[in-house]
């Protein structure tokens, strides 16, 4: 009798974790995407950075923010990717050089640049992907524990997904609530990129941007923000 | 010392510039490189051939101003990668580049005529549908490796309408708005 006693206070204690992450995974999907309430001054940013073309585009947006709002900035971008931090690293710079920001010793109060390991690079086998893809979730835990920024901006290519994804796993949790973007590339005119998919599919993004007028009739949860180039 | 024939020339000279980026797209230079091409390009009345060709095996054939005296065919001249094209393509009247959107963004900025060319050997070709999009806006002209020569040879340079930049503004004004800040 009294194994069954301990059998069944253990399944009970299981139904009651259980039933608390699914009403705390209802909430936290009900609230994403609703416009926050709160209201702050300065809000830490992430912006995760991906090859060529994606990275002038996230520039571009980070170009017209109000500097002194959204700071301080975490840059992150592949660990194959030479030239992304560089570009990122001019930009502060020129900001510095314009007055917008102080001088250069409150550079590292305001900007932050890392490399994150890939999932996968373009044509690895799906089989060892699979380890890099965890690597690459562990390393961008590490990052997010580090940081826990307020905003996220993203616009692909996959090096945004295992960061977006810890993102939605501390909103569940309750370690930081980010406000994820994510911004499609302007290339993507009739369909979604795979990162894309993922990230409107399972509302992991809180808002969803495209470029062309077709992807917004399409998804409809998506805003039409024009072209970024 | 550069006699009169040879300062005309440099006025007049006329330059198609083919960019392939970072890529390795042997088949636009290959096309490039025919005979029918150099032809229609000739035809059209351009007179040097600048490859920047990239990570590509295929090597084009080069053709100097001394070797092509008398039967006046194309300059043809090659390079592999530049720190920046942009001086190549400020100088160029015709571009002939990849789908790359970088390529075919910073032509658009300066004002150039351009034929996108999508590489159909790639797997998840979702560059041709920026390349067809704008095409169809008349932004550019786009074709393949074996309709190139046909489009150079029918394009009307006349009929293409020249791109508005755009920029992060629309997203910057969402993002503030969903945060809860003020409105600029």
């Amino acid at each position: 009798m009294e194994g069954f006693h301990s059998q069944d206070s253990v399944t009970i204690l299981i139904g009651f974790v259980v039933s608390i992450v699914v009403i705390r995974l209802a909430y936290v999907l009900y609230w994403s995407g609703r416009p926050l309430r709160t209201l702050s001054q300065r809000v830490s940013t992430l912006i995760v950075l991906g090859s060529g073309g994606h990275t002038a585009e996230m520039l571009s947006i980070v170009n017209v923010l109000e500097k002194d709002r959204f700071v301080p900035r975490f840059y992150i971008a592949a660990g194959t990717d030479n030239m992304s931090l560089q570009k990122a690293r001019v930009l502060e710079e020129s900001l510095i050089q314009k007055e917008e920001i102080g001088n250069k010793k409150d550079i590292e109060k305001i900007a932050c640049f890392e490399q994150i390991y890939r999932s996968r690079e373009v044509g690895q086998s799906y089989l060892t992907s699979i380890y890099t893809t965890l690597v690459a979730i562990l390393h961008a835990l590490w990052l997010m524990l580090k940081f826990r920024p307020e905003v996220i901006i993203c616009n692909g290519p996959g090096t945004c997904i295992p960061i977006c994804l810890v993102a939605f796993i501390f909103k569940v949790v309750g370690i930081r609530w980010s406000s994820i973007f994510y911004i499609e590339s302007i290339a993507r005119v009739k369909r979604l990129s795979l990162s894309g998919l993922l990230l409107y599919k399972l509302h992991l993004a809180d808002q969803f941007y495209v470029q062309w007028p077709q992807l917004q009739r399409k998804y409809q949860r998506a805003h039409y923000v024009g072209c970024l180039m | 010392m550069m006699t009169t024939g040879a300062v005309d020339l440099e006025k007049k000279k006329k330059v198609v510039f083919v960019t392939v980026g970072t890529t390795c797209f042997d088949a636009l230079v290959k096309s490039v490189d025919s005979r029918h091409v150099r032809n229609e390009l000739k035809k059209r009345g351009y007179t040097n051939l600048l490859i920047q060709m990239g990570r590509g095996s295929y090597i084009p054939r080069k053709s100097t101003m001394q070797s092509c005296g008398e039967d006046e065919s194309l300059v043809v001249d090659y390079f592999t990668f530049s720190p920046s094209i942009a001086d190549y393509m400020r100088s160029a009247s015709l571009i002939i580049s990849h789908a790359g959107s970088g390529s075919i963004f910073e032509t658009l900025r300066l004002r150039k005529p351009l034929i996108v060319v999508v590489n159909e050997d790639l797997m998840d070709n979702h560059q041709s549908e920026l390349a067809e999009e704008l095409a169809d806006r008349k932004h550019l002209f786009c074709a393949s490796p074996q309709t190139l020569g046909q489009t150079i040879e029918t394009m009307d340079l006349d009929s293409l309408l020249p791109f508005q930049s755009g920029d992060g503004l629309p997203v910057a004004k969402l993002i503030n708005k969903f945060l809860g800040f003020p409105a600029e």
